[in-house]
C-alpha cells in the first residue's frame, strides 16, 4: 500500500476520502502510525498586565482554535507555566483549579501537563501535583517513547541526582533506536544563562539522551520559537500564550515584548507537531492563537 | 603601597558600604532583595582577586555570573561567600537563578570589569 502522510491523507479525504496507514513493510517501526499531537505553553493563567489587555481570553481562543483543527490530535500537551505564580498557596491553587476548567474544554481524548516554575518552584510541585499528578513521568504512544522532565520543582533550576538516575534507568530500558520525544519546561542546553535560559544540570540529561540517535526535545519557558541542535537531538522551543519574550540577549532585560494593538496576539500560538515513528520524523506546524 | 593608594587604584564608583579592602583582594557587599540586588552594578579591575559577600534579608535567592561560570545560593540568615578573578574586561550579567517570585525574572545586574 502506498505511504500516505497525514497531509496528503487530509487533502485526499478533502476530496472524497482515503485510506491512512503508514505501514512500511520491513521496516523495524512498521507498526507505527504516523500521528499528531499539539503543544501548548506558558498560558501563565492569572497574569494581569499590559503585555496581554486579553489575558483570560486568550486561552480559550487558543483551545477553539485546537477544537476547530480538521481532524483532533491524539493528544494535547501543556509544557508548563500552566499558572503564574503567586506566593499565596490558596490563590495559587485556585488558578491552577481555574486552567484545569479551562483546559477540560479541549475536545481531544486525552491532556497532559507538565510544570513550569511558576507552577511548582516555590512549593516543590506540591499544588501542581495535587491537580496533575508526577511533575515527572512517562508514556507510550503508537511507537514513540515519551518522557517529561520536571527541571522546575527545584527552584535552582536542577532536575536532581535522583531523576537523573530514574531517567537513565529508563533509557536503559530503551532499544538503542526507540523513538524518543521529551518534553521539559526549561530547556536542557544552555540557551541563554545570562537570562536562566538553562538547566543547571542539563548537560547530565542530554548526555544520556544522546546513547539514542532518535530523540527529539520539545520545551517551552522561553516564550518564542527556538530551534537548537546538541549533537543529533533537535531541541524546539514553544510560543507562549501569554506574552512572548525577546529574542535572547537582544535587550538588557528580558522583560515582556509590548502588546501592538494594531497586530493583537502577534508572537503568540500553538503547535503542531506530526510525528512519522517510521522515519523517526517529525513535522512542526506554527499555528496562531485565533484560527484553527 | 599604603592601603589607602592601593583602594583607590583598585576601585572606583563604588558605594562606601559596598566595599572593604584586604591583601589585595577587593570585597563587595551584595544583597539580593526581591527583586533586585543592591547595588545593581559592581565595578572592578581585571586581574584582580573579588569576594562577594552575598546576603538575602527574605527568600532563597541565587547570584549567578555566567559568563565567569561561577554561581552561589543565598541562604537568608547566613552570608554567602564568593571569589573570583575577572580575567577579561566588559560588561557581565549576573543574575538572581533561584526562582523566588514574579519579579525574579528582571533580577539581574551588571558586573563592569576595566583594565
Amino acid at each position: 500500500m502506498a505511504f500516505l502522510d497525514r497531509r496528503q491523507f487530509l487533502q485526499l479525504a478533502a476530496f472524497g476520502g482515503a485510506v491512512f496507514s503508514s505501514a512500511l513493510p520491513g521496516a523495524a517501526h512498521a507498526a507505527a502510525d504516523d500521528f499528531y499531537f499539539v503543544q501548548l505553553s506558558d498560558t501563565h493563567w492569572g497574569f494581569e498586565g499590559p503585555e496581554n489587555p486579553d489575558a483570560r481570553g486568550t486561552l480559550p481562543k487558543a483551545i477553539a482554535a485546537v477544537n476547530a483543527l480538521p481532524e483532533p490530535p491524539d493528544f494535547v500537551i501543556f509544557t508548563g507555566d500552566l499558572t503564574h505564580t503567586t506566593e499565596d498557596g490558596r490563590e495559587r491553587r485556585k488558578r491552577m483549579a481555574e486552567f484545569q476548567q479551562q483546559a477540560r474544554a479541549l475536545k481531544v481524548r486525552e491532556v497532559r501537563y507538565i510544570p513550569g516554575e511558576h507552577d511548582a518552584a516555590l512549593d516543590q510541585g506540591k499544588a501542581y501535583s495535587e491537580f496533575f499528578g508526577p511533575t515527572h513521568y512517562v508514556f507510550d504512544h503508537r511507537g514513540v517513547h515519551f518522557i517529561v522532565l520536571d527541571n522546575v520543582s527545584d527552584p535552582a533550576a536542577k532536575l536532581g541526582e535522583e531523576q537523573l538516575a530514574w531517567l537513565q534507568a529508563d533509557l536503559q530500558a530503551q532499544p538503542r533506536d526507540a523513538r524518543i520525544v521529551v518534553f521539559a519546561h526549561r530547556p536542557l542546553f544552555d540557551l541563554y544563562p545570562q537570562w536562566d535560559w538553562a538547566t543547571r544540570d542539563g548537560a547530565q540529561a542530554v548526555e544520556l539522551l544522546q546513547a539514542h540517535p532518535n530523540v527529539v526535545v520539545f520545551y517551552g519557558h522561553i516564550h518564542q520559537e527556538n530551534h537548537h541542535m546538541t549533537g543529533a537531538i533537535a531541541h524546539h522551543s514553544a510560543k507562549s500564550l501569554m506574552f512572548p519574550l525577546p529574542a535572547p540577549g537582544s535587550q538588557p532585560k528580558r522583560t515582556p515584548v509590548a502588546w501592538d494593538p494594531s497586530q493583537p496576539y502577534r508572537g503568540l500560538g500553538f503547535r503542531e507537531v506530526e510525528a512519522e515513528p517510521a522515519e523517526a520524523r517529525y513535522v512542526l506546524s506554527e499555528r496562531p492563537v485565533t484560527q484553527g | 603601597m599604603p592601603v589607602d593608594s592601593l583602594r583607590r587604584a583598585l576601585v572606583f564608583a563604588l558605594p562606601a558600604a559596598a566595599l572593604a579592602q584586604s591583601d589585595g583582594v577587593l570585597e563587595l557587599h551584595v544583597v539580593a532583595r526581591r527583586f533586585q540586588f543592591e547595588p545593581e552594578t559592581l565595578r572592578v579591575r581585571a586581574g584582580v582577586p573579588v569576594l562577594l559577600r552575598l546576603t538575602s534579608p527574605e527568600v532563597p535567592m541565587g547570584f549567578n555570573l555566567p559568563d565567569f561560570g561561577v554561581r552561589t545560593d543565598i541562604v537568608p540568615g547566613k552570608e554567602a561567600q564568593l571569589r573570583f578573578t575577572p580575567t577579561r574586561t566588559g560588561q557581565f550579567t549576573f543574575l538572581c537563578d533561584v526562582f523566588c517570585g514574579n519579579g525574579h525574572e528582571n533580577m539581574s545586574g551588571t558586573l563592569e570589569v576595566r583594565s
